[in-house]
């Protein structure tokens, strides 16, 4: 469904991402880890377009979207739900705003037809009667969760989430991990999830990718990552860090 | 330095190219129709109800101090009753227009690189981009349509105000004999006079918005960033209407014929 091939990104004279290569299979749930700073969020971000790789390509359903314009990307974009990593939500509209945005300009659906699915969806993710606040309201993890509502209230057949728990209390990121399951399973959605949870890596991912150096240095199912032998591998699923020099 | 001119250059020349590409875009996204009426009405509302204030203050004291000083000088000559005519000629066609531009490049063209130079910098645009909204769609189409209405109608009523002004003044303060000048007025002042302050003001309205939509657009990094859209935006569209001002001056006296 999306295939990644010799993606090439720098910023600058600061290379993020070289020679990456993976491909994902329709229904399949990816789980992208990697160390802070190592280019996860920019990744995810060629996968919809949002920017546009130095050489190399991504191909949904066969499809090259490195070679479209930003108006053949609204086509692609269409079938993508993306949540950021800092949720990105727009300020001056309402958390029901928000949520329904995808269908603004939809004539079909009454309003009350969409209120309906924003409830459902404000449900889903732990927020309920939270419609006519505004995102500056809301905590950091509220937000987090306001910006998953928008991104699957749609019903996309692909799902990119920015790490979807980070800075949530481990009860809300249990319901969120399993809400990500359910999807991935009633929906048959396509997810690509960067985390640092490990836990929530072994439950959600069916292929693990470790992002390392600027390649995708290990690649697997959670049993042969979290098994593996490989130092780097290891040190990473462990969360061992190096010695640094006293300064303290 | 010869570098610093050059690359100075090519680097208004370049700025110049993307706001030319972000107006064919939003002509053909204009064309597609993509603009919710709800977002254009607001936009119409923000700009010219809330620059109420600054319109009357500016079209009322321009008035009063040009009719107070036309009075002054024609006064020496004992063509008093002249000061009216001068002022709704001027008022019409440059002073109304341009005096609206600059304030409302001051107003509304600052709040719009900075709303949007602030959507930028929190990927709030990206986010849009994801939902399958062009961006030029949703940000640019309606603020620039709602300028290039509202300024036109911001003028007229500066220019009224600025008339009523000196009126008031010429009359009532100075004793200026009340129907020769209305009469002169009305005799001196063209229907070109009026037109060319309305199409100058239309095309002011479009300076205005397209530029703080660039600036907002292609902000840099942070608060710095956002901060500088928002001066940048609101130096380059004053100085984009004093100059498209003398250009329209000469185009729309040869078109309309002497103005
Ligand atoms: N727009 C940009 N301009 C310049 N450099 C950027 C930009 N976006 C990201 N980078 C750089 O790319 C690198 C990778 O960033 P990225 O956000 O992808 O990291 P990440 O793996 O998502 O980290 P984290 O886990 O902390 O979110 C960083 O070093 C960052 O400085
Ligand atoms: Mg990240």
């Amino acid at each position: 469904m999306i295939e990644v091939r010799h993606l090439n990104k720098s910023f600058g004279s600061n290379r993020i991402l070289e020679d990456v290569n993976f491909s994902i299979a329709k229904g399949e749930s990816i789980v992208i880890i990697g160390r802070s700073g190592g280019g996860k969020s920019v990744l995810l971000k060629h996968l919809i377009g949002l920017l546009k790789p130095d050489s190399g390509q991504v191909l949904v359903d066969q499809e090259d979207i490195t070679a479209m314009n930003e108006r053949e990307l609204l086509r692609v974009r269409r079938r993508f739900g993306m949540l950021f990593q800092n949720a990105a939500l727009f300020d001056s509209l309402t958390v029901a705003e928000n949520v329904a945005f995808a269908f603004r300009r939809n004539r079909e659906m009454s309003r009350k037809e969409i209120e309906e699915k924003v409830a459902d969806v404000l449900d889903l993710v732990d927020l309920p009667g939270t419609q006519n606040k505004k995102p500056a309201e809301l905590s950091g993890g509220m937000r987090k969760r306001v910006g998953l509502a928008r991104a699957i209230i749609y019903r996309p057949e692909i799902l990119l989430y920015d790490e979807p728990t980070t800075g949530l209390d481990p009860i809300v990121a249990d319901s969120i991990d399993q809400l990500m399951l359910r999807i991935r399973d009633r929906l048959k959605a396509t997810s690509v999830v960067v985390t640092h949870d490990m836990r929530s890596a072994r439950r959600v991912g069916q292929r693990i990718l470790l992002l390392h150096n600027r390649r995708i240095y290990a690649s697997g199912t959670p049993d042969e990552i979290f098994g593996s032998t490989d130092p780097v591998v290891r040190k990473f699923i462990d969360g061992v860090s190096d010695q640094k020099e006293d300064f303290f | 330095m010869n570098l610093l001119a050059r690359s100075w250059i090519a680097d208004s020349l370049e700025g110049l190219g993307r706001i030319a590409l972000l107006a064919k875009e939003a002509v053909g996204s204009l064309f597609r129709w993509k603009v919710a009426w709800s977002d254009l009405i607001y936009q119409i509302y923000f700009m010219g109800v809330k620059s109420q204030s600054v319109i009357l203050i500016t079209g009322a004291f321009t008035g009063m101090v040009l009719g107070a000083q036309t009075y002054f000088q024609f006064h020496k000559v004992r063509m008093d009753t002249a000061t009216l005519a001068v002022v709704s000629v001027s008022m019409c066609s440059e002073l109304g227009p341009v005096l609206t531009g600059l304030m409302v490049a001051g107003r509304v063209g600052a709040a719009i690189a900075a709303e949007i130079g602030t959507m930028r910098v929190t990927e709030q645009i990206d986010a849009l981009r994801t939902l399958a909204t062009h961006p030029v769609d949703y940000l640019v189409v309606p603020r620039l349509l709602a300028a290039h209405i509202v300024l036109p109608l911001l003028t007229v009523e500066a220019i009224c105000l600025g008339i009523g002004a000196a009126y008031v003044v010429g009359v009532f303060l100075l004793g200026i004999d009340a129907t020769y000048s209305w009469y002169n007025m009305l005799k001196y002042t063209d229907v070109a006079d009026v037109a060319v302050g309305i199409i100058k003001a239309f095309i002011y309205g479009g300076l205005v918005a397209l530029i703080g939509c660039y600036k907002g657009l292609h902000c840099g990094e942070g608060a710095e960033g956002v901060g500088r859209a928002t001066t940048e935006s609101v130096v380059a569209s004053s100085i984009s209407i004093l100059i498209a001002n003398f250009f329209l001056t000469m185009l729309l006296n040869e078109l309309l014929g002497g103005v």
